[in-house]
């Protein structure tokens, strides 16, 4: 009971017009999708770089979510590419081998396991063989229980290892699924709206966390909130009717005029 | 605390708790030694005695509380509401009635080698699929793989697709329905309308014999355990934790990295052979199998069975199957005409008032008076 | 004596060829045309071969004035005074050779007196003039009784019809008749002409004939033998074009059924995802307030039996409409957002509703008559019989489906509908009572599974088991249609109706059940939100 082992495509040879970055995690080529008609992304071509924590910004609509969707092969794309290490090619996966090359997914609205406690939400996304035998058979061991109270420690949720995961404030289902994604190790960290319904001293509590996994992971973050995309101090990228607008830091993008435009209505 | 070290079979006997063997060990006693010494050996005018219908009824309401385990696996653990499970059951019941079929050689009332419906139908011999059923253990085998097998192929296909929920419910629907035709069809060589019926032995024992009687009685009683045992260590271990997680947000459990797929396809189809057994067991005790156990009202009565007990936990389906199978015998007898309204309002009071079951009901009666 | 008689009709033949100006000037004319004095006299000859061989030859004429004469025959009307045949009328004698009143009266006048050889030349002579009858119809009617039953003593009559006739329909199916009388000729060029010319029937019963001539056993001519044999070829086709005429109709029937069904569902499910069960029984409602209408008619407006139906239809609609919003209040209500449960309680309900039909009306099927404008058939071609009851319950099916068009579509509650079903918070925030907008949406399903109950009892039996089959299979549309589709479920419905008999005239009825079921599997693994959903966003 095993998935088609992962496809491998090598070299990148077909993809000449763009200069070959050895170094990128995630490569986005020329992708668009539309639902009935609608184009949610348009020809989008987007290059990250391992270890690298990015931003995305843009108005509602402007495709961040599908964006993630396309990549975690939760949606597919009706035209382009994307390659996770340059030689994987996602759009042949399912969700779940997209999740065991290495990416991670945190979802706008926080999903977690509302029925189960923390401790076993955190044990279910560790990083372990996720056949159905291993899971017939596994037990909870030492190393578990360790890499456990590491990212419990990390999310602050030390005190509430036992409680029931539906009880948590909104804030801390957020940080669960934070420490979910971390429990599973991946290469890549896709988040969208991670601080939506935060309060203020959790948003920097969060924003130290991402900080602080800068260069160990690559990160990808979804924001509007501004304060925190200025924290994180990254390169932004923002986003508009399915492409990209701008790229730059965040005081070059919100002094560029089609930001401006975009963001204030025409 | 446990470690990698403890075998297996420790582990999954140790799922069951101190009061859970307490609860096994009374049960094995009252059906294992005390309900056979006192049908066997109390004469039948004794107070105690328990009579012929006692025994056949509670041996079949045992295989319906297997069933209502199973369904409860499925649609309490894994949220995939199965109005197929009476297939299953049925599949299971069709397998080892035909070695039941076999073994009355002839005995018949046309003296033939042949099953009676065979003779009346004018069949020279028995089709390719009739091919050995007289051996008991292959029976045993086709009861135990080709229930599993459907269930294993029409799961990967609909698992597969995605199709969840009421849409699940409804095609499993369809597929017991199409296969209630077909076994209602002569041509399909399983006896047509009236089934299987007249049995009269297994391996060599008569059928009617006292010793029989409790023979299946145990046995039915020893696979509830089995059943029961069984349900606890898959749900207390890491695979059930995955399956109630794929119930509660199956989006989340792939973008873990598990396929759901195989998780709701292992269960799906556990589930299936555990009905199939209890059919197997169900029809020597009640000595007919025909094709209206089929009908898409049996697989909705299995599923009420597991609500009123309740659902999500194992011995909640336990105590619905009897409850409603006990009363159902109760009212044919005395109110025919009210079962119908009976059952009919017991759904809807159910899923309206008591959404967890006498077991839920009785949670919250316990916690309220502890306060 | 066979060919005697032959020779003498074709003499007979050719006296009529040769009077045919004749007759087409008397045919225009209001007047009387006199018959031959000589031929009616011989109806009271001695013996009864002469008198058997003057009926046939007054048939011959194919005049009005002759069928007229038979017919007073047939009644026992005519009487005769010596030679001359009268016939009476009150106390004024007719001669009826020349249509003019005797006078004086004739005295010893006797009653012409027929006996059972007389009576069978004149009802197959009477038949026969039906051919010439001036009611179109009427002569289609003939033409087709002869088609089975016509053998070569009707020759005459046949080749008469074929140059009198003008409608092309009606020679047709003459020179048919002809023909498959010229296939037992001695003459083997007449029996190729004429096995060449059945190439172009329609009937089963010539496929027989034919069959028998492409065996050389029946037939020593090889060059007819292989003529049979393509023509054969040829009407088979036709036969088979025919038979698959009626299976798409059939099958569209029982899709319209399953629309009827499905129509109601694709509210109550499509578009409030409320999974009911008991809409089987709704459609039970809906053919017992039928049953209790034609009931009402019967004891208190017994003349106008014949329209119980169309009163039947407000009736259904209002008792299912309030069955279902009764269930919705009580029930259903508080339920939503949890289809699973839903599911169980309706089929709670659903069994409820079962055994009140049963307490209330009896555990047996009931009667319930087609009026008269539902009954008897349309035949389209001579194997394709249409019931009228089923063309007519299609037509109904669309008609309930451009009702729901227009009430989902084109009024306020519509709008309301659909507004709640795309976003019930956002709906009941802008002001649209979203509970009641509910009982009512839930109501009008019902309502419309009401008439659909009216439909059912015009072709299945009525009973309180007869909501229970149905179920299934309008759940099926609806799920292959795409949920809250208006245009899939009718898809839906057709395609499953016409696959479904189309695969049974091949594989039998079950088989075809099965094989249906494996293709909505295979379509929904490939479309997994129905046929005709529209790719949208769906909530996890
Ligand atoms: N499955 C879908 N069906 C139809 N439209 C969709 C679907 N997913 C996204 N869209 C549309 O695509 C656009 C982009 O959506 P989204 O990616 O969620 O935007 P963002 O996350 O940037 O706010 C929106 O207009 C949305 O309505
Ligand atoms: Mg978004």
């Amino acid at each position: 009971m095993s998935d088609t082992s992962v496809n491998m495509a090598h070299g990148m040879g077909e993809n000449l017009s763009e200069p070959i970055k050895n170094n990128s995690i995630l490569q986005l080529s020329n992708i668009t999708v539309s639902f009935d008609g609608f184009r949610a992304l348009n020809d989008l071509t987007l290059t990250f770089q391992v270890n690298e924590l990015r931003c995305i910004i843009g108005p509602n609509g402007a495709g961040k979510t599908t964006m993630m969707d396309v990549i975690t092969g939760k949606t597919r794309a009706d035209s382009g590419t994307v390659f996770f290490n340059q030689t994987i090619d996602l759009s042949n996966l399912s969700e779940p081998e997209i999740a065991r090359v290495g990416i991670g997914r945190k979802f706008q609205k926080p999903t977690i396991f509302e029925n189960h406690t923390v401790f076993e939400n955190l044990e279910l996304a560790m990083k372990v063989d996720k056949r159905v035998r291993h899971s017939l058979f596994a037990v909870v061991d030492d190393l578990t229980r360790d890499r456990i109270s590491d990212t419990l420690r990390l999310i602050h949720l030390g005190e509430h290892t036992e409680q029931v995961a539906g009880r948590l404030s909104h804030g801390q289902k957020q940080w669960l699924e934070i420490g979910m994604l971390l429990m599973q190790e991946p290469q890549l960290l896709l988040l969208d709206e991670p601080v939506a319904g935060m309060t203020d001293d959790e948003t920097e509590r969060t924003g130290e966390l991402f900080n602080s996994l800068k260069g160990k992971q690559s990160l990808v973050v979804v924001e509007h909130d501004m304060a925190f995309v200025e924290q994180l101090k990254s390169n932004v990228i923002v986003l508009h009717e399915g492409s990209v607008l701008c790229e730059g830091d965040l005081a070059t993008v919100q002094a560029n005029p089609k930001v401006i435009e975009v963001y204030l209505g025409r | 605390m446990k470690t990698n070290r403890t075998p297996f079979v420790i582990r999954f006997f140790a799922a069951t708790g101190c009061k859970g063997w307490l609860a096994i060990g009374f049960f094995s006693l009252l059906t294992f030694v005390l309900v056979p010494a006192a049908h066997l050996m109390l004469p039948a005018d004794h107070a105690l005695h328990v009579s012929d219908y006692a025994i056949t009824l509670i041996g079949k309401v045992m295989c319906y509380a297997i069933v209502a385990v199973a369904m409860d696996l499925i649609w309490g653990f894994a949220g995939i509401l199965s109005l197929g499970h009476g297939l299953f059951f049925a599949l299971g019941g069709y397998a080892f009635g035909m070695y039941l079929m076999r073994s009355i050689g002839l005995d018949g009332v046309y003296k033939s080698h042949l099953t009676d419906f065979m003779v009346f139908l004018d069949w020279k011999e028995y089709p390719w699929y009739w091919t050995g059923t007289e051996h008991f253990l292959y029976a045993v085998f086709l009861v135990l793989v080709i229930p599993a097998s459907l269930a294993f192929v029409f799961g990967y296909f609909a698992f597969r697709s995605r199709i969840k929920g009421v849409y699940f419910a409804i095609i499993s629907q369809a597929l017991t329905f199409a296969f209630m035709l077909l076994f209602f069809r002569n041509a399909t060589g399983f006896g047509g309308n009236n089934g299987f019926t007249d049995f009269k032995r297994i391996l060599g024992y008569s059928i009617t014999a006292p010793e029989m009687r409790v023979t299946l009685f145990a046995l039915s009683a020893f696979m509830l355990m089995f059943t029961l045992i069984l349900g606890r260590y898959l749900m207390q271990s890491k695979f059930g934790r995955i399956l109630t997680a794929i119930r509660d947000a199956e989006m989340r459990v792939m973008f873990l990295g598990y396929n759901p797929l195989w998780y709701k396809l292992f269960i799906w189809t556990v589930s299936a052979m555990l009905c199939a057994i209890a059919g197997a067991l169900y029809v020597p005790q009640v000595g007919i199998i025909n094709p209206s156990e089929m009908s898409t009202a049996n697989s909705i009565e299995i599923a009420i069975w597991t609500a009123v007990g309740g659902r999500g936990t194992l011995v909640g389906p336990v105590i619905g199957a009897f409850l409603v199978n006990l009363s159902k015998s109760w009212f044919t007898v005395a109110f025919p005409e009210y079962w119908l309204f009976f059952l009919g309002l017991l759904f809807v009071v159910v899923t309206l008032l008591l959404p967890q079951g006498m077991v839920g009901l009785w949670q919250k009666l316990r916690h309220r008076s502890m306060r | 004596m066979f060919l005697k008689i032959r020779i003498k009709m074709l003499s007979n033949f050719s006296r009529i060829v040769f009077l045919l100006p004749f007759f087409l000037i008397v045919f225009s004319l209001p007047a009387y045309a006199a018959l031959d004095p000589e031929i009616v006299k011989q109806l009271n000859a001695e013996t009864n071969e002469e008198k058997v061989a003057s009926i046939k030859n007054i048939a011959l004429l194919g005049t009005p004035e002759a069928a007229a004469l038979l017919q007073a025959m047939a009644d026992d009307a005519l009487s005769f005074s010596g030679d001359t045949i009268i016939r009476m009328e009150g106390d004024r004698a007719i001669n009826v050779a020349t249509g003019q009143e005797i006078k004086p009266l004739p005295e010893n006048i006797e009653t012409l007196v027929t006996n059972n050889s007389t009576r069978r030349a004149l009802n197959a002579s009477l038949s026969l003039l039906k051919l010439f009858s001036p009611d179109r119809e009427e002569r289609i009617k003939a033409a087709k009784a002869l088609e089975a039953s016509a053998d070569a003593l009707s020759m005459p009559i046949l080749d008469q019809v074929l140059i009198k006739e003008s409608d092309p329909e009606i020679k047709q199916i003459i020179t048919l008749t002809r023909a498959s009388i010229e296939l037992k000729n001695p003459d083997p060029a007449k029996r190729l002409a004429a096995v060449k010319s059945l190439g172009e029937s329609n009937h089963p019963d010539v496929k027989i004939k034919l069959t028998e001539l492409t065996d050389p056993a029946n037939e020593p001519d090889a060059g007819v033998q292989s003529a049979a044999k393509e023509s054969l070829a040829s009407l088979e086709n036709r036969l088979l074009v025919g038979e698959s005429i009626s299976r798409v109709f059939t099958g569209l029937s029982l899709g319209s059924v399953l629309l009827l069904a499905a129509l109601g569902l694709a509210i109550t499910y499509g578009v409030m995802g409320i999974i009911n069960m008991a809409h089987g029984e709704l459609l039970m409602v809906g053919a017992y307030a039928t049953y209790v209408m034609q009931g009402i008619f019967r004891t208190h407006f017994p003349e106008y039996i014949d329209w119980y139906v169309l009163a039947a239809i407000p009736v259904a609609f209002f008792s299912a409409g309030l069955v279902g919003i009764l269930l919705e209040r009580t029930v259903i209500r508080w339920l939503y957002g949890r289809p699973l449960e839903t599911l169980l309680t309706t089929w709670g309900l659903s069994l409820i509703l079962i055994q009140s039909a049963r307490v209330a009306f009896g555990p047996q099927n009931l009667e319930v008559a087609n009026p008269i404008w539902l009954s008897g058939s349309i035949e389209a071609m001579s194997n394709v019989v249409l019931p009228l009851n089923r063309i007519i319950i299609i037509g109904f099916a669309f008609f309930v489906l451009a009702l729901m068009w227009v009430l989902l579509n084109r009024t306020r509650l519509g709008l309301f509908v659909r507004a709640v079903t795309q976003n019930r918070a956002m709906a009941g925030c802008v002001g649209v009572p979203t509970a009641r907008i509910d009982t009512v949406a839930f109501g009008l399903g019902s309502a419309i599974a009401g008439l659909g109950g009216v439909a059912l009892s015009q072709i299945a039996n009525v009973g309180p088991d007869m909501g229970q089959g149905y179920i299934v299979d309008a759940f099926m549309t609806v799920v292959l249609g795409g949920v809250g589709q208006l245009a899939g479920a009718v898809w839906a419905a057709m395609g499953l109706g016409i696959v479904t008999k189309l695969i049974e005239g091949v594989a039998g009825a079950v088989i075809a059940k099965i094989v249906v079921l494996a293709i909505i599997i295979a379509i929904i693994q490939k479309r997994p939100q129905g046929l005709f959903a529209i790719k949208g966003r769906f909530v996890d």
